[in-house]
């Protein structure tokens, strides 16, 4: 009996002990605490930004939201508080590296630049910068830019790429730069600028926004290709493990398609518009073989 | 912050992809944000004085436009006062007017900039110069006009040098003001200092947000040094013994 009863014992013991992995950085911030924190972005249409009813919603919300139930699961806390904190391109990474937050579900572009400072999960997006100009006005490649003005946002990549692409090709350019995406479209809609570069989901939803979508096309050369991913803290294998676990099962079940279309070909809030953009080869590519390379 | 690389020498790094350093970035913002303030402060001073002096004067609708003009820009945000210059102007004008302001007039940012700033703090110089005036005893004016002055020579030689002198301490806080305020204008694309900090930190040195904000506060807090003490030597200069503050501090 005793010795029956010493073997039970010794094996519920070793069970235990094989899922009784140690949790360390992230993970075990979160079992201790109870709390999982989300940062999110308030104008990111339509990856993450706030809708009519003041609640955070998007795409990159709905896959940082399959994340925290696959904690939930690992921790075994169906009870687990979700909180969720508004971040800027500005405010995102020492927010992250202080404990803030513990994910961040926004735009951010996996760049080597930003992986000394932080790590990034599967790419769940993958952006071309391209330009939109008005319709009419017959731009459809870099060269038709000489002379002109063209805008791009304050702090944004696309700037280096213009530069870049002057210098390559000898354009004469002036550079404008708007405060924000909505100011730099309106320098195109006033026609102060007679281009925005800009990465293509962000001038396709302003497009959708704008009085006359009509009047606008995007137009010219994939100037670069970014991929956005699930910004977590750098050094810890564990939380990046379940992150890139979850887009990974997302993506080969169709659950990731259905979310792209549910965000990307549907009409969303606030304003009930249509993106309709469709899936572009790069993210189905990235979607078929599950990576976080960064640019 | 336990795991944030801190990175001061991060403006002495390369700018990826260009052939440019961080530095010169900063640099090039300063020279705009000096550039901006010192003329906007030039408009400033000059079309202040000329308010703030229009209402004083007995002349009733001189007085009124004055006082209307320090209502309207005293009130509305300087921000809201530089995109109606910039974005809603050349919509109200014909279409070739507002074409040429939106597309062939040169440094448009610059110029908006100095202009709105300029118009914006003239409204407060033009009450700092009022202030100046009636802190003024009456009996100034008057032995002035019983002397056989005209009012504009009353002005000129006995009311206006002692009023600028009383007001050289609130004119230096706007004078500081002009630089801070300066940062508002990249809001309409002036690619001055504060441009310049969003720019590397946005998406050139994602990482190191923290160092190269705290570089620009030192700049800027230089700069308002400089103003300051730069003002305080004038006031020593132009201090009549005798009079408000002449006596040795």
């Amino acid at each position: 009996m005793r010795k029956s009863m010493l073997l039970t014992a010794v094996l519920v013991a070793s069970l235990t002990a094989v899922h009784a992995e140690e949790l360390t950085g992230t993970l075990k911030k979160i079992n201790d605490s109870g709390i999982i924190t989300i940062g999110h972005r308030e104008s990111s249409i339509p990856f993450s930004y706030i809708d009519e009813h003041q609640k955070p919603v998007g795409y990159a919300m709905d896959l940082c939201m399959k994340v925290v139930d696959s904690v939930k699961k690992r921790l075994n806390k169906p009870s687990l508080i979700t909180k969720m904190v508004p971040v800027t391109s500005q405010t995102r990474i020492p927010l992250m590296v202080n404990g803030t937050i513990d994910m961040e579900c926004g735009s951010t572009t996996n760049s080597k630049e930003r992986q000394k400072q932080v790590a990034f999960s599967n790419s769940y997006y993958v952006t071309s910068v391209r330009m939109v100009v008005k319709a009419n006005s017959g731009i459809k490649s870099l060269a038709d830019l000489n002379g002109k003005a063209v805008v791009t946002t304050t702090g944004t990549t696309s700037d280096r790429l213009i530069k870049q692409n002057e210098a390559a090709k000898n354009l004469d350019i002036k550079n404008l730069y708007g405060k924000d995406h909505a100011e730099s479209f309106l320098m195109v809609e006033t026609g102060r600028a007679a281009a925005f570069v800009m990465d293509d989901i962000l001038l396709a939803s302003l497009i959708a926004d704008s009085k006359n979508p009509k009047d606008y096309a995007i137009v010219g050369p994939v100037l670069s290709v970014e991929p956005y991913g699930i910004m977590v803290r750098k050094d810890d294998p564990q939380f990046k493990q379940i992150a890139d676990d979850t887009l990974a099962a997302l993506f080969k079940s169709g659950e990731g398609n259905k979310l792209y279309n549910k965000w990307f070909m549907s009409p969303i809030p606030p304003k009930s518009v249509n993106i309709n953009l469709p899936m572009s080869d790069k993210l189905k590519d990235a979607f078929a073989h599950p990576n976080d390379v960064g640019i | 912050m336990l795991h944030y690389q801190w990175n001061w020498a991060i403006i002495l790094e390369q700018v990826p992809g260009t052939e440019e350093f961080y530095y010169q970035w900063l640099i090039k913002g300063l020279e705009l944000t000096l550039a901006t303030a010192l003329s906007a402060w030039l408009i400033a001073l000059v079309l202040g004085s000329l308010i703030g002096i229009a209402r004083t004067v007995p002349n009733k609708w001189l007085s009124a436009l004055a006082t209307a003009y320090v209502e309207i820009f005293r009130n509305i945000p300087l921000l809201a006062q530089l995109f109606f210059w910039f974005f809603v102007l050349p919509e109200l004008l014909p279409e070739a007017a507002g074409d040429w302001m939106k597309q062939s007039m040169p440094y448009p940012e610059f110029i908006t900039g100095v202009f709105g700033l300029g118009l914006f703090t003239a409204a407060r110089v033009a009450e700092q110069i009022r202030t100046g005036i009636l802190a003024l005893p009456r009996g100034q004016k008057n032995a002035g006009l019983a002397m056989g002055f005209t009012l504009g020579q009353t002005y000129r030689h006995v009311l206006l040098p002692m009023a600028f002198r009383i007001v050289i301490p609130p004119l230096t806080s706007e004078f500081m003001n002009m630089f801070k305020n300066s940062a508002v204008c990249y809001g309409i694309g002036l690619t001055e200092l504060y441009f310049q900090l969003k720019q590397i930190t946005g998406d050139y040195a994602p990482g190191n947000g923290l160092e190269v904000a705290g570089y620009v506060t030192l700049i800027y807090l230089a700069m308002a040094l400089v103003v300051n003490r730069g003002m305080a030597w004038v006031e020593r200069k132009v201090t009549i013994p005798g009079t408000i503050g002449g006596t040795k501090k």
